[in-house]
C-alpha cells in the first residue's frame, strides 16, 4: 500500500526557504519562551513586579507569548506566500 | 453539590446531539473509500480546517480543566494555557507544510515516508494509541463531570453516552464527519466564552456575589461568647491548622479554630456504613454549597462593597490588588470515618496572578520542584505538534499552503480562547459559584450564576467540546489500528471497503476502551491528565518528527528505537511519581518512588539521544533510504 500523501501536491520550490524561515522564528520563539520559563524558576519574584498598566509581569509575559504567536504567524505567512509566488509562479502547492 | 436539572439544558443537549448525529449519517453516504474515513479526502478548505483545528484541541482540559484550575489556583492555571498555544508554533514552524508532504492518513505514514520500516510502523502505531488513550482519558473524565448538572445523572452516565455518540460519529463517517463536528464545536466554544467574559465585566466584582439569584452563603464564626448549643466533640490538628468537630441540634459541623474563633468549613463526611453526610446531613438536604468569594475589594486604593462593569484590564487590576478566599483541601479519619474539609484561605490577589499556588515548589528553594516546572512547561510546548489527532488534520486540506494558513487560524482563535480562560477562571472564582467537589465544573457554573439560559448553552458546548475532541482521538487511534499496523505492519493488503471496515471496528474498540478508563478516573482534574498526554506525546514522538523532517542521518531503527525509550521512560516516570503513587496506591507524595510529576525533560532528551546514537551506528541502513521530495 503507498502511503504518499493523500492527496497530489505539485513541486514546491519555495520549500528550503520557507523551512529556514520556520526554523529562524522557531528559535526566536522559543528564545522569549524560555526566558519566560526562567524568570519562573530562577527570579520568580520578578513575576510580581507591575510592568504595564497596573498588570504585573506574569500576566503581561503570558498574554504576550499568545499574542506574539498570533503576530509571528501572520508575518510567517505573509513571507512564505511571497516566497511562494516567486519561486512558484502558479504551480498548485 | 446538588444540582438541579434544567429542562433548557436537556433540550439544547439532545437539539445539539442529533444535529451532531444527523450530519455523521448525512455524510456517512459519502464515506466510502479509506481516504475520505481518515482523511476527509483531503478537500476540506483551510479555514473551517483552522477552527476544526481549534475545536478538536480545546479539549475538556482546555474549557473544564484550565478554568477550573486557574479557579482554584489562579496564574498556575494559565501556565496550561500559555503552553499550550506555544506548543503550536512548533507545528506552525517546524511541521505543518513537511508533514503535509510527507504523510497520507497517519503520523506514522510521515515518519515512514522515507524508509518503509516495519519497527516504525509497529511502534508509532502503539506510540499513537497509547498518547490517544492518555488524552481520552481525560475526555470521558470531562463527559462524567458534566453530565451532573446538565442531565442530573451520575458521572458513568455521562461517559457511556459520549463513549456511544462518539463511536456513532466516527463509525458512520470518520474524519469528514469528526471534522464538521469539530468546527461546529470550535466555532461555538469561542463565541459563547467571549459572551461569558462579557457578562463577567459586565457583573463587575461583589463581595457577596449573588448565584442564580440565591445569596451567597454565610460562613458561620463563632467566638467563646455566641457557642451557645454548640458542644465541642473532638479537636484534631492538620498541618499547623486547628479543627473542631461541633455539635448542635444531633448535626455534627466542622469548623477551623483560630485562636478563639471557629470558623466553619465544608465538609464531607464518609462514615464506616458509607454513609456521605455533607456538611454533617444528608445530600438532599442541600446543605453543601458553591464557594469562591473576594474578602475585600480595592479600587483606586479603597476598600468598596462592589465595583460596576470593569474593562478585562481593570478587572484584573482590582483582583491583583484584592483578596480572595480560596479553599483549601484536607483528608484525615475520625473515629473510623474518612472526612475531607475545605477550609478557608485567603489569598492576596497578587498571589493569584502569578505561578506558586499549584506548583507551591517553584517559589520554595526546591531542585525538584523547579525541575517538575521546566519539564512540564516543556512538554506543554514540544507536545502539541506531536499529538497524533492533532497531526492528522494535516491530511484533511488539499496544499502544503492550507495546512499553513489552517494552522494560522487555528493559532488565533485557539490563542484568544486562552486569553478568555484567565477572566473565566478569575470570574468563577470571585462569583461563588465553585464546586468544591469538581474544579472541573467551574466555567458552566460560572455561566448558571449569569442564568439557566447560558448556562445551558455553555454546558450543551462543553459537552460538544468533549464529542469534538473524542471524535479526533479515536480517528488517531483507527488509523493507527486499522491503516498502520493491520494493513502496513501485517501487511493484509486490505481493499479500501476493507480498511474502512477495520476502521469502524477499531473506533468502537478504542470507544469501549475509553468509556472505562472514563469510569475509572472519576475526580481527577482534567487539565493535569492530559499534561501527561502531552509528555508522553513530546517524549516518543516530537524527536522523532522532528530528526526525520531535518536531519538526513536519521535511520528507520533510530526513529523506533527512540519512540520506544520515550514511551517507556515517560511512562515509566509518571507511574512511579508522587500523583500516581498517592491516587492509585495511598502512597503519601513524599514517599513516592522518585519525586518527578513531569517527565518530559527527562524522557524528551533520553529519545532524542537515542535516536542520535542509533542513527549513527546504523547508517548503512540508509542506502535503503526512500528520496521524499
Amino acid at each position: 500500500m503507498d502511503h504518499g500523501p493523500a492527496v497530489e501536491l505539485g513541486v514546491d520550490l519555495a520549500s528550503k526557504k520557507k523551512a529556514k524561515l520556520g526554523v529562524w522564528l522557531f528559535i526566536l520563539y522559543t528564545i522569549m519562551y524560555a526566558i519566560f520559563v526562567a524568570i519562573g524558576v530562577l527570579k520568580y519574584e520578578a513575576m510580581s513586579t507591575i510592568v504595564l498598566g497596573n498588570l504585573n509581569l506574569a500576566v503581561v509575559y503570558g498574554f504576550g507569548l499568545i499574542i506574539l504567536a498570533i503576530i509571528m504567524g501572520l508575518i510567517y505567512n505573509w513571507i512564505c506566500t511571497g516566497y511562494e509566488k516567486k519561486f512558484n509562479k502558479e504551480e498548485q502547492l | 453539590m446538588i444540582y438541579e436539572v434544567s429542562t433548557l439544558a436537556i433540550v439544547l443537549f439532545i437539539f445539539f446531539v442529533v444535529i451532531v448525529l444527523a450530519l455523521s449519517f448525512y455524510f456517512a453516504r459519502k464515506t466510502k473509500s479509506a481516504s475520505s474515513y481518515f482523511a476527509a479526502g483531503g478537500t476540506i478548505h483551510w479555514a473551517v480546517n483552522g477552527i476544526a483545528f481549534a475545536g478538536d484541541y480545546l479539549s475538556a482540559a482546555s474549557f473544564l480543566g484550565i478554568c477550573g484550575m486557574i479557579a482554584f489556583s489562579g496564574y498556575d492555571g494559565f501556565l496550561y494555557s500559555i503552553g499550550y498555544l506555544a506548543g503550536w508554533i512548533v507545528a506552525l514552524f517546524l511541521v505543518a507544510e513537511p508533514l503535509k508532504r510527507l504523510g497520507k492518513f497517519t503520523f506514522t505514514d510521515a515518519l515512514d515516508a522515507k524508509f518503509n520500516s516495519k519497527g516504525i510502523q509497529l511502534t508509532a502505531a502503539i506510540s499513537t494509541l497509547i498518547v490517544s488513550l492518555f488524552y481520552l482519558i481525560p475526555q470521558m473524565v470531562g463527559a462524567g463531570a458534566l453530565v451532573t448538572p446538565l442531565l442530573g445523572m451520575p458521572h458513568w452516565v455521562g461517559v457511556v453516552i459520549v463513549g456511544a455518540i462518539v463511536i456513532t460519529i466516527v463509525a458512520t463517517a470518520g474524519m469528514t464527519s469528526t471534522t464538521y463536528v469539530q468546527f461546529i464545536k470550535g466555532g461555538l466554544l469561542i463565541i459563547f466564552s467571549t459572551i461569558l467574559a462579557v457578562y463577567i465585566f459586565n457583573n463587575g466584582l461583589n463581595l457577596n456575589p449573588e448565584n442564580d439569584e440565591q445569596p451567597y452563603h454565610n460562613f458561620i464564626t463563632l467566638t467563646e461568647s455566641d457557642m451557645q448549643g454548640y458542644n465541642i466533640v473532638t479537636n484534631i490538628e492538620l498541618k499547623d491548622h486547628g479543627f473542631v468537630k461541633m455539635e448542635k441540634d444531633g448535626i455534627y459541623r466542622w469548623f477551623e479554630q483560630t485562636n478563639d474563633t471557629y470558623i466553619e468549613v465544608l465538609s464531607i463526611t464518609v462514615t464506616a456504613d458509607g454513609k456521605h453526610l455533607y456538611n454533617g446531613e444528608p445530600k438532599e438536604n442541600a446543605k453543601f454549597f458553591q464557594v469562591g468569594h473576594l474578602s475585600k475589594i480595592i479600587v483606586d486604593g479603597k476598600e468598596v462593597e462592589k465595583t460596576g462593569s470593569l474593562g478585562p484590564f481593570k478587572f484584573l487590576s482590582i483582583i491583583g490588588k484584592s483578596e480572595v478566599v480560596r479553599f483549601l483541601k484536607e483528608k484525615f479519619d475520625d473515629e473510623g470515618n474518612k472526612v475531607t474539609i475545605w477550609r478557608q484561605s485567603i489569598t492576596a490577589g497578587s498571589d493569584m496572578l502569578m505561578p506558586g499556588l499549584r506548583f507551591t515548589k517553584i517559589k520554595e528553594n526546591s531542585l525538584i520542584g523547579k525541575i517538575n516546572f521546566i519539564s512540564l512547561m516543556l512538554a506543554l510546548f514540544l507536545g502539541t505538534a506531536s499529538l497524533p489527532h492533532i497531526l492528522i488534520r494535516y491530511y484533511t486540506v488539499p496544499s502544503q499552503r492550507a495546512a499553513r494558513k489552517s494552522t494560522i487560524v487555528a493559532i488565533a482563535a485557539i490563542g484568544f480562547f486562552y486569553i478568555l480562560t484567565l477572566f473565566m477562571g478569575l470570574g468563577a472564582a470571585a462569583n461563588g459559584v465553585l464546586d468544591v467537589e469538581s474544579s472541573n465544573m467551574s466555567g458552566p457554573l460560572l455561566a448558571k450564576a449569569f442564568g439557566i439560559g447560558l448556562f445551558s448553552i455553555i454546558s450543551a458546548i462543553a459537552f460538544a467540546t468533549v464529542l469534538g475532541t473524542v471524535s479526533g482521538l479515536i480517528v488517531a487511534s483507527s488509523g493507527a489500528i486499522a491503516h498502520d499496523f493491520i494493513d502496513r505492519y501485517l501487511g493484509r493488503d486490505l481493499t479500501d471497503k476493507g480498511k474502512v471496515f477495520a476502521g469502524k471496528i477499531a473506533a468502537f474498540s478504542v470507544g469501549i476502551v475509553a468509556i472505562i478508563l472514563g469510569i475509572l478516573f472519576k475526580g481527577m482534574n482534567v487539565s493535569f491528565l492530559v499534561g501527561w498526554a502531552f509528555a508522553v506525546a513530546a517524549s516518543a514522538n516530537l524527536p522523532a518528527i522532528l530528526m526525520v523532517l531535518f536531519w538526513a542521518k536519521t535511520t528507520a531503527k533510530g526513529v523506533a528505537w527512540s519512540i520506544v525509550v520515550g514511551i517507556i521512560t515517560a511512562l515509566g516516570i509518571i507511574i512511579t511519581g508522587p500523583t500516581i503513587g498517592a491516587q492509585f496506591f495511598g502512597i503519601a507524595k513524599e514517599n513516592a518512588i522518585q519525586p518527578l510529576d513531569a517527565p518530559a525533560i527527562i524522557s524528551f532528551t533520553l529519545a532524542l539521544l537515542t535516536l542520535i546514537v542509533v542513527s549513527l551506528l546504523t547508517q548503512k541502513d540508509n542506502v535503503n533510504k526512500i528520496d521524499v521530495k
